[in-house]
């Protein structure tokens, strides 16, 4: 029986218990007196008897599916004709997943003859497996669910008991959040830790060079390979936090400051949208417009000046970067402008300041923590930002301060070392983790210095 | 004593207007550079739409030669009974159609023939005579799709020889342009002009559909915890914590998580929609979170104490009164988040979403491409071709992201309630 069939007829065996004990529970509710009247709606002894037979079912169901393949695996090493398997283990695995394949009818034939002799005794062992998970699956679907059934009673509690459930699936499902960052962090120190092994994160952090290829070629891992991320954090600042700053600060703040005091409601209804529009186009699409068009039209900007200027340039990047970065801060800039209590412009109005002079002395600077904040959020992203550099930035590992050079950024590295042969052990995969890590550490910093700026401020004024 | 007589401020005076003046001048300075600031955006998103417009307008289109394949005198040899049953596909597939129009092509246009029709111009020959098995006994005209530089050629590109022979075939009449259905049905492919972008968008459906049937009920039942039951004390904050902090972690870090977990630990498939859907729904959880969070939050107390009064439980009250009420307001997050996601390319090249997928996929296990990380794949290409094709990928993707936007503003204008 495939899983998907076993899984619907789990459902619907749920769904008769249901019926059965609701109907059950119905036939309680006519009691003469108050203490005889059930402590629950029928409904909730249905859900009751169905959560039993479901939930202990479908767990084991999980279970099984994972375990299966394994079991099925060990009982084909027991068998007689385990004898002729390769003694090298790793031969061993290719001729065992072929023939497990095959007897999966995943590919027609085998590359390895043995496969063809194994895949029977693999099959036989599959669908001895098979059944007996089923049959297990739905004795214990039947076992939970008689038994809930039997003690469905006038008093039984059936409604706290299915809703202690809920709250546990409700708990379950925001500890995901936690499960998840203590993923990022193990999946990203396991790798970092085992680079710093092979790298000194002295030299890591502050060695000069980086030259991840250049190891690979001369196939002398970790010994002639440069990984001094110097100039990739650098390139990282530069593009994210220098140049793409530059042009969505300014621009970010005095198009908020146009929209929440100067605007006509109806272009507010106008550019308020244009510029949303403008936060939802997808990253690639930036990184392909500032590939295609921004980076040809810099490089003739750079040669008209006598500059050195390469077809992959930080000024490119960054200033696509920057524009997409506008309405994020425009709008953390509205927010905390909208947070300056009413009064304090109503002052500043009333003494006689102009609304230039009343944004410029007052608002701005008694915004500014929370302008500070979202400038910070606005750096997090920026660095954080991958596609733009990958598309327009390159590779290329140069210190310079030249915004018409090519320079890389961490994330850009990170997928150029892991984009292409996959091993889990080499150094320029290991690398890629590493820089991951500190891209983390930083960012997380960034947010959480900011978000508390942020919270701190508008405590503040309330 | 010597009491300060000081004389009121003339307002008429020379200086005074002056410095009035001057403090206006400054302000309608300052207002201009407020609207300068927000026209460069605009602007911008202007030329933006505009250079993907002009660009992908012609990926939309192709050109089409009248080539005429002789059947009776060709080498293909196809037996017109097997053409009537199940094997119809199979035989055909076996057949040298390819070659057949390889050489008409020849036969008709020079040597160059063969390189001005597209690649998968023999798939069209071969969709008509399966439709009509006549075919085979006569002579038949076709209009096929030319190549990509046939098609260049047709605007001053390309090699001469091949501005030549458009020019030649043009005063013929041998040229028509038309709507190229197959870039909306077909699947990737080496040639730009046999590229069609239904493997992508299907890739990117099976990938949303996992990633909207976790990070949705995850994320709403996670909402529901923290904002109506979660008790005030380290472990509840940890958690606001690290959603908050996962909302502003970037994407590609959410990529490695995936590598390392999904497909180092799990050794789910590589490049299945399956570990892409995994992999973007824990980045559109946070936000599923937090949008379900503040519509919860908005939703009144009184509506909490009337429903406890009349004797509901706390979890009755949540899920019977104050979900429904807040679903408006989580779906609209729910679908700014799924258009974000959808729009996401850095975490899917980690997970091996990068390789040349010629078919689409027919699950959420089998190897697939998404829109996004398509686009990017045809921006690295070095054919001329692929440039138009890129900004026609790029406008598909653009306006299922604006329909999914507007839906989400819809939604929010119907049925947002103000309390």
């Amino acid at each position: 029986m495939s899983p998907l069939l076993l899984l619907g007829l789990v459902l619907c065996l749920g769904l008769v218990a249901w019926l059965s004990a609701r109907a059950r529970a119905l036939a309680f509710a006519a009691g003469p007196t108050m203490a005889s009247r059930p402590h629950s709606v029928p409904g909730y002894h249905g859900w009751y008897v169905a959560l039993w037979a479901i939930v202990p079912a479908l767990i084991f169901f999980s279970i099984w599916q994972l375990i299966e393949p394994t079991l099925v695996t060990n009982a084909v090493l027991h068998g007689p004709i385990s004898a002729q398997l390769p003694a090298d283990a790793m031969e061993r695995a290719s001729v065992l997943e072929e023939a497990r394949a095959l007897s999966a009818h995943e590919i027609e034939g085998a590359f390895n003859p043995l496969s063809n002799t194994l895949a029977p005794a693999f099959e036989a062992a599959g669908h001895r497996y098979a059944l007996f998970g089923t049959a297990l699956t739905l004795l214990l679907c039947f076992a939970g669910g008689a038994f809930a059934f039997v003690r469905l009673r006038p008093n039984l509690r059936a409604r706290t008991k299915v809703e202690r459930l809920v709250m546990f699936i409700l708990l379950i499902a925001s500890l995901m959040a936690i499960l998840t960052t203590v993923g990022i962090v193990f999946s990203l120190l396991f790798d970092a830790i085992r680079f710093f092994r092979l790298i000194s994160p002295f030299d890591f952090l502050f060695g000069l060079e980086w030259s991840p290829q250049v190891a690979i070629r001369a196939d002398q891992v970790g010994s002639s390979g440069a990984f001094g991320a110097v100039p990739v954090f650098w390139g990282t600042i530069f593009i994210g936090a220098i140049i793409a700053m530059i042009v969505a600060v300014p621009l970010g703040l005095m198009s908020a400051i146009y929209l929440t005091q100067y605007a006509h409601p109806q272009a507010r209804a106008w550019l308020k949208p244009s510029l949303e529009i403008l936060a939802g186009v997808p990253t690639v699409v930036y990184g392909y417009f500032a590939a295609l068009t921004v980076a040809p039209a810099v490089r003739s900007l750079g040669l008209t000046l006598h500059v050195p200027a390469s077809s992959e340039s930080a000024l490119a990047a960054g200033l696509v970067m920057g524009i997409m970065i506008i309405p994020f801060v425009s709008s953390m800039a509205d927010d905390s402008l909208a947070a300056v209590p009413q009064a304090m412009r109503d002052g500043s109005l009333a003494v006689g300041a102009t609304t230039s002079e009343t944004i410029r002395k007052v608002l701005v600077p008694a915004a500014l923590p929370g302008i500070i904040g979202g400038v910070m959020l606005a750096i997090s992203r920026a660095i954080g930002e991958t596609m733009i550099v990958v598309m327009a930035a390159g590779l290329a590992a140069n210190l310079t301060a030249n915004p018409f050079a090519s320079v890389t950024t961490v994330t850009a590295q990170i997928v150029g070392l892991l984009t292409g042969e996959q091993e889990f052990d080499n150094v320029k995969t290991l690398a890629a983790f590493a820089l991951g890590l500190v891209l983390f550490v930083i960012t997380f910093l960034l947010n959480v210095i900011a978000l508390n700026v942020v919270r701190k401020y508008r405590e503040a004024y309330e | 004593m010597n009491k300060v007589e000081r004389a009121p401020t003339e307002w008429t005076s020379e200086a005074m207007t002056r410095r009035v003046r001057r403090r206006y001048a400054s302000e309608r300075r300052f207002k201009a550079l407020g609207f300068a600031a927000i026209s460069i955006s605009v602007i911008f998103l202007l030329f933006l739409l505009w250079t993907m417009a002009s660009n992908g307008i012609g990926g939309f289109m192709e050109t089409r030669l009248k080539v005429s394949v002789d059947f009776p005198h060709s080498n293909l040899l196809i037996d017109p009974a097997l053409l009537k049953g199940a094997q119809a596909q199979q035989t055909l597939a076996s057949a040298d159609v390819e070659g057949t129009v390889s050489a008409a092509a020849q036969a008709q246009f020079g040597p160059q023939g063969p390189d001005m029709i597209s690649e998968a111009a023999w798939l069209r020959v071969s969709d008509a005579i399966a439709a009509d098995p006549s075919l085979l006994n006569r002579k038949a005209d076709f209009w096929l799709p030319a190549s990509s530089p046939f098609d260049l050629a047709g605007r001053g590109e390309g090699s001469p020889e091949m501005v030549h022979a458009y020019r030649a075939l043009k005063q013929a009449g041998g040229v028509s342009k038309g709507f190229n259905w197959h870039f909306l049905t077909g699947a990737d492919a080496t040639d730009p002009s046999a590229v069609g972008i239904w493997g992508a968008f299907k890739g990117s459906l099976l990938t949303m559909l996992v990633t909207l049937a976790m990070a949705f009920p995850m994320g709403v039942l996670a909402a529901v915890y923290l904002e109506e039951y979660a008790p005030r004390n380290r472990w509840t904050t940890m958690i606001e914590v690290s959603i908050n902090n996962l909302a502003a972690v970037p994407s590609i870090i959410f990529g490695l998580l995936g590598l390392e977990i999904f497909l180092g630990v799990m050794h789910l498939p590589r490049s299945a929609p399956l570990v892409g859907g995994m992999t973007l729904a824990l980045m559109t959880m946070p936000v599923i979170v937090i949008a379900g969070r503040n519509a919860l939050k908005a939703v009144p107390p009184s509506v909490r104490d009337a429903a406890l009064g009349v004797g509901a439980s706390r979890v009755q009250v949540v899920f019977h009164h104050v979900l429904p009420l807040a679903l408006p307001g989580i779906l609209t997050g729910t679908i700014i988040g799924m258009a974000r996601a959808l729009g996401e390319t850095a975490p899917l090249l980690m997970i091996g979403m990068r390789a040349f997928i010629a078919n689409p996929p027919s699950g959420i296990n089998d190897p697939a491409s998404v829109l996004p990380v398509q686009i990017f794949l045809w921006s690295d290409e070095v054919s001329r071709g692929f440039i138009e094709k890129t900004s026609a990928a790029i406008i598909v993707l653009l306006v299922f992201l604006m329909a999914m936007n507007g839906l989400a503003i819809y939604l929010r204008n119907k049925f947002e309630r103000r309390w």
